[in-house]
């Protein structure tokens, strides 16, 4: 067992990457999450693990480097804040094109725009219904705490790895920003060519021996036929990594009346709201997506039948709330809460709503935010 | 009868790279990419460096290269292939990488990748197709149209006025302390075609030295986008891109 430290949530992503191995970083500065980029240039990994860590002219470059290195069958990732994952968004589009493995990390901002440097979870649309163009998706992991922010990014790897997927980490500024105690990952050696092939098979671009035909990272295909047969193919994996990899966690859902969901720090706010609605009686549970593609919609169907109805809490004017809709297919109400711009969800404010929604008064306003019935 | 006495292996002086594949090229006929093609297939091939040799395509005409030369390649974004050459040579620092870019890829979309990819030094070679026009895409305008000159999107002549002058983006990358060897180089005769190989061949071999980037411009031709012969094509390059794009080294530290 390694030791246990305090680290930012930022600061844990640049370790773990390290420690497990990771090939190279290629990153532009955005607030919330430079860190990332300072802690990794500051740990200086080339001499540790010969991990490459470089500064890109823009996040336009470093998507694209990721897409470089992901062709060679290495480990890479980077990071940024909503903008910048906006600029990357041709780039990702070409990666799952090409259906490369790497990790991109968003930690959240409030938008549109330039919007805010304060947390915001706005760009759930953007990480699971789409963001660059095309039929593609990311595989999208959503850490509450600090260690979740270390161990994602090894369950990144073997993701994006096993499925030839990006792999997006979403969080926000807060979890980016926050200290928590972190058990960190133990070291790995980065892998060699030969293992990269053994493991993950032969088709990166390495440069071609005699033995092998030529490998080629590419997104395009002219021919309308095998395009459309590309895209079945995808559709195969996707459906493939419904089935296998829906991670979410419920917190007191057994006996409740009233189910929350939130991801990340909206989740955490929203356990606080469960602990006091259980104090003051009130049968609350939380239902904590971790993954946001693939979407936990079994999970909040198989409680829609107990209980009497949902409320979604996001740092947002209401996204993954659609979702939680589709999953209820109407058959109980769905509440919506939402803070933007910055501003931060209250376990008094949602319980405040919660028990509005249970007198009737869902309407008063007496809560700030967002407020809507879907 | 005394042809089939010449035609025999010993007799040999030229033959077609090992590193083409055999298949018809996409190209029109008397365009300049097929014959930067073969110069590359011939470096790669005389250097040996088949197995240590990864390529970046571009978006334009060339978007296919990775069909006709027998080496692992990348198929980048419009513009984007610096940038995917840079992580690949700093995860390979032994390896030979390069992109192959036209001028609407490397001298519009992309000016931010290759400039920055320049300024750092990324030991890659780059090799910039400048036909002053975007074949590709119907024959638009590109950053390197001459004044003056007739695309679709300037049928009235490219004005600076309107759209800016012709880019000398070789001129600016000489510049650029990264850059060890800036050359111009065309492949409308023999002789240019045998100076072209001896500059590929140098910027390939300048990559073992991780000195900096090699860059090779080749003024070419699209006779398709400039709605004429490959003969009048060549000639009216001859006249009128190479006043405002002069053959020859820009830069050499080699
Ligand atoms: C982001 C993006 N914008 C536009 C295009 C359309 N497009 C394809 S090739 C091209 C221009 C190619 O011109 P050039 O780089 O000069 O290459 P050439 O065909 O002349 O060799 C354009 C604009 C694209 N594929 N992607
Ligand atoms: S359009 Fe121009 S650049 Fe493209 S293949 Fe034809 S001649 Fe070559
Ligand atoms: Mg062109």
């Amino acid at each position: 067992m390694t030791e246990k430290i305090l680290l930012k949530g930022n600061e844990a992503v640049a370790l773990a990457a390290i420690r497990c191995g990771c090939d190279a970083y290629f990153g532009y500065p955005i607030t919330p999450q430079s860190e990332i980029l300072e802690t990794l240039i500051e740990q200086h990994p080339e001499k540790q693990t010969g991990m490459v860590v470089l500064q890109a002219e823009s996040e336009t470059a470093a998507i694209n480097m990721l897409y470089g290195g992901a062709a060679c069958g290495k480990k890479v990732m980077t990071s940024s804040s909503s903008p910048g994952i906006s600029l990357m968004a041709e780039g990702i589009s070409y990666i799952a094109g090409a259906e490369l493995p790497c990790i991109i990390v968003n930690v959240m901002r409030g938008g549109p725009g330039l919007g805010t440097i304060q947390p915001g979870q706005a760009d759930y649309f953007q990480t699971v219904k789409g963001g660059g163009h095309g039929d593609y998706r990311l595989i999208a992991l959503a850490p509450a705490s600090v260690q979740e922010m270390n161990d994602f990014v090894e369950l990144g790897f073997d993701l994006a790895f096993k499925y030839r997927n990006p792999v997006m980490i979403v969080t926000d500024g807060v979890i980016g920003q926050m200290m928590e105690k972190v058990q960190l990952s133990p070291s790995k050696p980065r892998l060699t060519d030969q293992e990269i092939e053994k493991l993950y098979g032969d088709w990166a671009t390495t440069g071609k021996p005699a033995y092998r035909k030529r490998n080629i990272a590419t997104s395009l295909d002219l021919d309308p036929g095998k395009q459309e047969q590309f895209n079945m193919h995808l559709r195969k994996k996707y459906l493939e990594i419904e089935r296998n990899e829906v991670r979410y966690e419920p917190f007191m859902c057994e006996d409740a009346e009233y189910i929350l969901v939130a991801y990340g720090l909206s989740a955490r706010v929203c356990r606080k709201t469960v602990e006091l609605a259980r104090e003051a009686g009130i049968k609350a549970g939380l239902i904590r997506p971790v993954t946001l593609f693939p979407y936990p919609y079994k999970a909040i169907e198989s409680v829609v039948p107990r209980v009497k109805g949902i409320l979604t809490v996001e740092m947002s004017a209401g996204q993954m709330t659609e979702d939680v809709a589709l999953a209820v297919k109407g058959k109980i109400p769905v509440w919506f809460h939402g803070r933007t711009g910055g501003m931060l969800p209250s376990p008094e404010d949602v319980f405040s709503l919660l028990k509005n929604i249970i007198n009737g008064t869902f309407d008063s306003a007496d809560v700030p935010g967002i407020n809507y019935q879907l | 009868m005394e042809q089939n006495i010449i035609k025999q292996e010993k007799n040999k002086v030229y033959q077609k790279s090992k590193l083409l594949i055999d298949r018809v090229m996409h190209y029109c006929p008397g365009c300049s990419h097929g014959t930067v093609h073969k110069i590359l297939a011939e470096t790669i091939e005389e250097l040996g460096i088949q197995e240590k040799t990864i390529g970046i395509s571009p978006v334009g005409c060339a978007v296919l290269l990775y069909e006709y030369i027998d080496i692992d390649w990348q198929e980048a974004a419009h513009g984007r292939a610096p940038a995917l050459a840079t992580a690949v040579k700093r995860l390979y620092p032994d390896k030979y990488v390069f992109t192959y870019q036209g001028d609407g890829d490397l001298a519009s979309i992309g000016t931010g990748e290759i400039i920055h990819a320049c300024n750092r030094g990324e030991n890659i070679t780059v090799i910039f197709i400048n036909n002053a026009i975007y074949g590709m895409t119907g024959g638009q305008m590109a950053p390197t149209t001459l004044e003056g000159m007739q695309t679709s999107t300037t049928p009235r002549g490219r004005s600076h006025i309107e759209t800016g002058f012709p880019i000398k983006i070789t001129e600016m990358i000489a510049m650029l302390p990264g850059v060890v060897y800036a050359t111009r180089q065309s492949v409308d005769t023999a002789s240019a075609v045998r100076k072209t190989k001896k500059a590929f061949l140098k910027a390939f071999k300048s990559q073992e030295l991780k000195k900096g980037t090699s860059f090779i411009e080749i003024v070419s031709t699209c006779n398709s986008g400039w709605k004429m012969t490959p003969v009048e094509a060549n000639h009216w390059m001859r006249e009128n891109m190479f006043p405002v794009f002069p053959v020859g080294d820009i830069k050499d530290l080699i």
